[in-house]
């Protein structure tokens, strides 16, 4: 988001502190100073991860400090985890399975990506989930486990990041 | 110090020739394989059974029994390397007991008595002051247990993870680079001697899942067995899925994985970026232990092999000579 402040001491921190108020992560603040700006006020822009649903109290916070927010570029589901899925897929109607993980609210399948074997021969498909945190990618995983062993699927998972 | 040799088979081989060869002040007395076996307490001639077992397929007398051997050989450590069953252990379970029972130390590379009888036969070997060690029985040549029990002592021990099984990893490196098809691996893993005629061992991940149990009961205390352990193979994996993992500059590789804190034991194929430290090449194993203060500390090595594991079996050996203060 793209921040107004008054340029005068202090007022940075008071423009960031609402952020971790609200169990935010900053991921970076670019704050530049235009020398030829007569302005009494600065323009800051931060990049910034939140819980879901606090955005509302972030705005009021700032707000009451005194910080007016010029512009919000939201973007959802930042954390990816791609998985590759062997088994008969088509069969087991793949679009039920990415329909059950786009049901959740806090994950969904981002992308797709399949090689059609031979007739009778197993599919691969590798397939991106998508959510807002660790915790939600781990929830959407445990789903995906439960949905592979019903439909007899195999799941191949990344070593890194259990 | 004198050594008996139980099983003379690849290894039994291997150690004996390079202990014939190396002036490491080891002498070997007794050698016995399933069906025959020679005693002599001044020092066998090595080359000759050698030559023996070549030519006939036994290394000595018929009438010579295991039993015989650990009964009335002069030696001062067994060193049992039998094929592995890893069901009951046997019949290398009960000549380590008996040998331990004895008071004489055991050097093994036989992974059956220890994934199931690790704690038992601890127990024996300290109630008679002996030393029980089985470097060999894990990742071959790579001094893995030497490595976590002692290089690392003070550690705390996160995670145990990495490639324990040489003949998966030939196979799926394989099939990543030359696009091979699994049942095309498979034969030139068998071709060149990396997998047996019956792989299921190998491909199904049990080799593997042995080894974590091994390392869990013996370096980190748990009680586990092979049940315990969540396992899925290699032989469903598709080079399909092998060619989309390298869409993204990934790979495949069967993981064995110790997950200290949640006491889970699992092997499963797992994708991992092709530069990562894990990504070996052909029959290679690496391992890596993460710790809270070294960091992480990955061995790399020949998991398999006569000399590579009779490597293994010549530490123990030396090890335990040094406990004793050189005494052998």
């Amino acid at each position: 988001m793209k921040l107004e402040i008054k340029d005068s001491p202090g007022q940075l921190v008071a423009a960031l502190k609402p952020v971790s108020d609200v169990g935010g992560n900053i991921k970076s603040v670019i704050h530049e100073r235009d020398p030829l700006s007569e302005s009494k006020t600065l323009d800051v822009e931060i990049t910034l991860e939140l819980p879901e649903g606090k955005l509302d109290d972030l705005k009021n916070l700032l707000k009451k400090s005194g910080v007016s927010i010029l512009r919000i570029g939201e973007e959802r589901f930042l954390i990816r985890k791609s998985v590759i899925l062997i088994g008969h897929l088509i069969h087991t109607d793949l679009s039920d399975t990415v329909d059950r993980i786009d049901g959740t609210g806090f994950a969904e399948v981002g992308e797709l990506s399949m090689i059609m074997p031979a007739v009778n021969e197993p599919t691969s498909a590798k397939l991106t989930i998508k959510s807002d945190s660790i915790e939600d990618i781990t929830r959407a995983m445990d789903l995906l486990r439960d949905i592979s062993r019903q439909k007899g699927i195999l799941i191949v998972e990344p070593l890194e990041g259990i | 110090m004198k050594i008996a040799i139980l099983g003379f088979g690849s290894v039994g081989k291997g150690l004996a020739r390079i202990i014939n060869e190396k002036n490491l002040g080891i002498i070997i007395t007794a050698v016995g394989d399933s069906k025959s076996g020679i005693i002599d307490n001044k020092g066998l001639d090595i080359c000759k059974i050698l030559d023996n077992k070549e030519k006939t397929g036994l290394c000595g007398d018929m009438k010579i029994t295991p039993e015989l051997i650990l009964n009335s050989a002069d030696y001062d450590v067994l060193v049992e390397v039998t094929p592995t069953n890893a069901d009951t252990g046997q019949p290398a379970l009960e000549y380590i007991k008996y040998a331990l029972s004895k008071g004489k130390s055991v050097v093994t590379s036989n992974k059956g008595p220890i994934a199931l009888e690790y704690s038992n036969l601890l127990k024996i070997a300290e109630e008679n002051k002996c030393f029980l060690r089985f470097e060999a029985a894990v990742c071959g040549a790579i001094p893995i247990i030497h490595a976590l029990e002692h290089g690392l002592a003070g550690n705390n021990i996160k995670r145990i993870y990495g490639v324990f099984n040489g003949t998966c990893n030939y196979i799926l490196t394989r099939m990543s680079d030359e696009k091979l098809t699994y049942q095309q691996a498979l034969l030139e893993a068998r071709e060149l001697g990396y997998a047996e005629a019956d792989p299921t061992y190998d491909i199904k991940g049990i080799d593997a899942a042995i080894k974590l149990v091994i390392l869990a009961n013996t370096i980190l205390g748990f009680h586990k067995t092979l049940d315990d352990v969540d396992i899925t193979g290699i032989d469903n994996i598709p080079s399909d899925a092998l060619q989309l993992a390298g869409e993204d500059e990934k790979t495949i590789r069967l993981i064995g994985e110790i997950d200290v804190e949640n006491e889970k034991l699992r092997v499963s194929p797992r994708i991992l970026l092709k530069n990562h430290t894990l990504v070996v090449q052909d029959t290679l194993n690496a391992v890596t232990a993460e710790t809270d203060l070294a960091g992480n500390v990955t061995l790399i090595g020949k998991g398999a092999g006569s000399v590579e594991t009779a490597s293994s079996i010549i530490s123990d050996l030396l090890f335990i000579r040094e406990c004793n203060g050189r005494r052998y």
